[in-house]
């Protein structure tokens, strides 16, 4: 009885652990393999040496690429996390009638029914030396010269990630608002606990899977981002996928996999730190 | 005319085109194509290229002329290395930079050229076979096209130091490219290549992000300012990446740069919203700077011009009457319709006699000779370019062509040139 129970629940998980093992299992192990591989301009040569890693980690240019891209992902985390936070707050307990909070919430995906790219590369036109910010507030009279950093900076870096990626802070956030009592509300606010109280105390540490599952879309996609960082820094800033797109562009392969090694570990990090400060799994 | 499979009217549709082909374009009779056009409707050939020389127009006129389908796929520069290297099979003939085939050939993925076969080989612009542009002139430094253009034997991995029977490239499209300003903007005299350096353009400047070719525009304008003497710019000692990277970084961190470009359109669009006054530009960019009404000029400089070229090559896999194919395919892009058509967009064609025929004087003229537009200046596509009057900024061909200081190219220290340029965009 029980044998064949186990028998059917490995037969259950085969199609996903298929999928699992060629899409992905299949591909890191690749990418880990060729990083200990030896390349010249026109050719890998499979052998097994170290002197990928060493370029890599002996270089202060990948500690400073890392720095950077890690306080990138910070900034953006603090910031989609207040703006995510503030957002879901209101439409899960000041709006109250459910017609609205559905209205609000596809409200906030309208931005996601046009492109990544789009979105992002429409605000170049916005923050230029000539763009519609600079001209509106010179002729406002608030500043006599164009403000050079709002365009091609770590600013607008940033800024155009905020953009993209609050609402992934927002849904899991939201989701996770919804599913809170509102009788531990009342229970609260009849205990004599102020406003604030009640945020910090109940509905602050009832979010944290929500908190948690947004914080990980957001550092992740960051932390693998180059696109933005090149479109919007001009070229000017660097990311730890962009190094890696730099040697990949010259046939370097082994060496952008070593890199990508690295980034996988570093990734791996910060999910594990997060997860065991939120147990997702319990508190779903 | 593919459609058609019923083989005897197709066949002699085919005929007769080719037939009018060989008459009308070509003036002399060809053996090979008639032959093989018996069965060439349904003849396919795959090239992928940088987006230079993508043209649509080119493949229906090939279409049209040929019979036979050539499906073009544009890449960047990158990125075409990366397919010619990794995906022999998935392509037939490859529209390449000189520079990329020095990493390319070793890869024993191209087979090259038999020059008996090449009705117009005698007719190439001797850059690309001796080298040299006039007899007395000097081969420029970088990956000149006559240093990779031949291999001794049919499966040599390494380049004939001359001139031999087998040709690894049949160049197309070249051009020399210099920095673009704003006229308007500028308020000063342009003349070299440290100019770019002035702290009056503090924030105001760009080069271009693609490190084979940024580290080359990098090197003529630390040459220009005093900073270094190179032996090759094209094939710099890590000593000289050294020293320039640091030039670099220095000029970066001191805020003169204000962004680095990867893309045409960037270019372009860095230049039209006056976001830089002065930086590395490609001569069709300079062009649609100007086709929307903003002043921008190529400015030719003291110290001379960084060149580029591009081929086509064939894959190892191809023979037979796939073979035949791309040999009238080629023979063809250098009958003169092509030229004409890449020689009045700006760019320069690999036979100048035949492109020559299909030009009106007045735009051999502008566009080769450096004489004023005696009438409008139009694209390919009828757009006008240039009013009459207007004079192509540096001058004639041989003016251009001839004041090359290097080439685009790759260098033996390739992999630590990549590490230093990270380096700079990192710091």
């Amino acid at each position: 009885m029980t044998r064949t129970r186990n028998w059917t629940t490995y037969f259950q998980v085969t199609p996903l652990a298929l999928v699992f093992l060629v899409f992905l299992v299949i591909p890191i192990v690749t990418i880990v393999v060729v990083s200990f591989f030896d390349y010249t301009t026109t050719s890998i040569i499979p052998t097994f040496i170290l002197q990928n890693y060493e370029e890599l980690l002996l270089s202060p240019v990948t500690w400073q690429t890392y720095l950077q891209t890690v306080q990138f992902a910070l900034i953006t985390w603090a910031l989609t996390f207040l703006i995510g936070f503030t957002l879901a707050y209101f439409l899960a307990f000041h709006v109250r009638s459910s017609t609205w909070q559905q209205v609000l919430f596809l409200v906030c995906t309208i931005p996601f029914w046009t492109s990544n790219v789009i979105r992002m590369i429409s605000w170049i036109p916005f923050l230029g030396r000539n763009g519609l910010a600079n001209q509106t507030l010179l002729q406002m009279g608030l500043i006599h010269q164009p403000l050079e950093f709002l365009l091609y900076s770590n600013f607008s870096v940033v800024l155009v990630y905020v953009h993209l990626y609050t609402l992934f802070m927002v849904v899991p956030i939201f989701n996770s608002m919804m599913r809170i009592d509102r009788a531990l509300l009342e229970a609260a606010i009849d205990g004599g606990a102020t406003g604030w109280q009640t945020l910090t105390n109940v509905i602050l540490p009832l979010c944290k899977p929500g908190i948690a599952i947004g914080s990980i879309f957001v550092v992740t996609i960051v932390m693998g981002d180059f696109v933005t960082v090149r479109m919007m820094s001009g070229g000017l800033s660097a990311s730890v996928a962009l190094m890696m797109a730099n040697a990949m562009s010259l046939l370097q392969y082994p060496a952008a996999a070593a890199n990508a090694v690295v980034l996988l570990i570093v990734v791996l990090m910060i999910v594990a730190a997060m997860m065991r400060v939120v147990d997702i799994r319990k508190e779903l | 005319m593919a459609k058609m499979n019923g083989s005897g009217v197709g066949r002699r549709r085919i005929l007769k085109g080719a037939a009018g082909l060989a008459g009308a374009a070509m003036g002399t009779t060809i053996g090979a194509p008639t032959i093989w056009a018996q069965n060439n409707k349904n003849i396919v050939l795959r090239q992928f290229g940088t987006g230079v020389s993508a043209i649509n127009e080119i493949a229906e006129k090939a279409k049209k002329d040929l019979g036979f389908t050539i499906q073009m796929t544009a890449l960047d520069s990158d990125a075409c290395v990366q397919r010619a290297v990794t995906q022999p099979n998935s392509y037939d003939v490859a529209d390449i930079e000189y520079w990329m085939i020095k990493k390319i050939w070793p890869a024993k993925v191209l087979q090259p050229f038999d020059v008996k076969k090449l009705t117009y080989f005698d007719k190439i612009v001797p850059i690309f076979t001796t080298g040299k542009l006039k007899p007395d002139s000097v081969i420029a430094q970088g990956t000149a096209p006559s240093k990779v253009g031949f291999v001794d034997k049919i499966d040599s991995t390494t380049f004939a130091a001359g001139q031999t029977g087998w040709f690894t490239m049949v160049p197309t499209i070249y051009n020399a490219d210099t920095l673009g300003i704003r006229p308007d903007l500028v308020g000063r005299e342009i003349t070299q290549w440290k100019d770019i350096l002035d702290p009056k353009f503090k924030g105001k400047t760009s080069i271009l992000n693609i490190p084979s070719i940024g580290i080359m525009d990098a090197a003529m304008i630390c040459e220009s300012a005093g900073v270094m003497k190179y032996g090759d710019k094209g094939n710099m000692t890590k000593a000289e990446i050294d020293k320039t990277i640091d030039f670099l970084i220095k000029t970066k961190k001191e805020g003169q740069f204000r962004a680095f470009w990867k893309t045409f359109d960037e270019s372009v669009n860095l230049m039209t919203s006056g976001e830089v006054v002065i930086q590395s530009m490609w001569s069709p960019a300079v062009a649609a700077v100007r086709s929307k009404g903003v002043a921008c000029k190529y400015q030719p400089l003291k110290e001379g011009y960084r060149s580029w070229g591009d081929g086509l090559a064939i894959a190892k896999h191809l023979s037979g009457s796939q073979l035949a194919a791309a040999y009238d395919y080629i023979n063809w892009y250098l009958s003169g319709w092509c030229g004409g058509f890449l020689n009045r967009q700006g760019y320069y064609s690999a036979v100048l006699e035949t492109a020559k025929s299909n030009m009106s004087e007045d735009e051999w003229g502008f566009w080769m000779e450096g004489k004023p537009a005696k009438g409008d200046i139009k694209s390919p596509q009828g757009a006008v370019m240039e009013k009459a009057g207007a004079v192509r900024d540096g001058g004639s061909f041989y003016e251009r062509m001839g004041a090359v200081a290097c080439w685009n190219a790759v260098m033996d220290e390739d992999r630590y040139m990549v590490q230093k340029w990270n380096s700079f965009i990192a710091a």
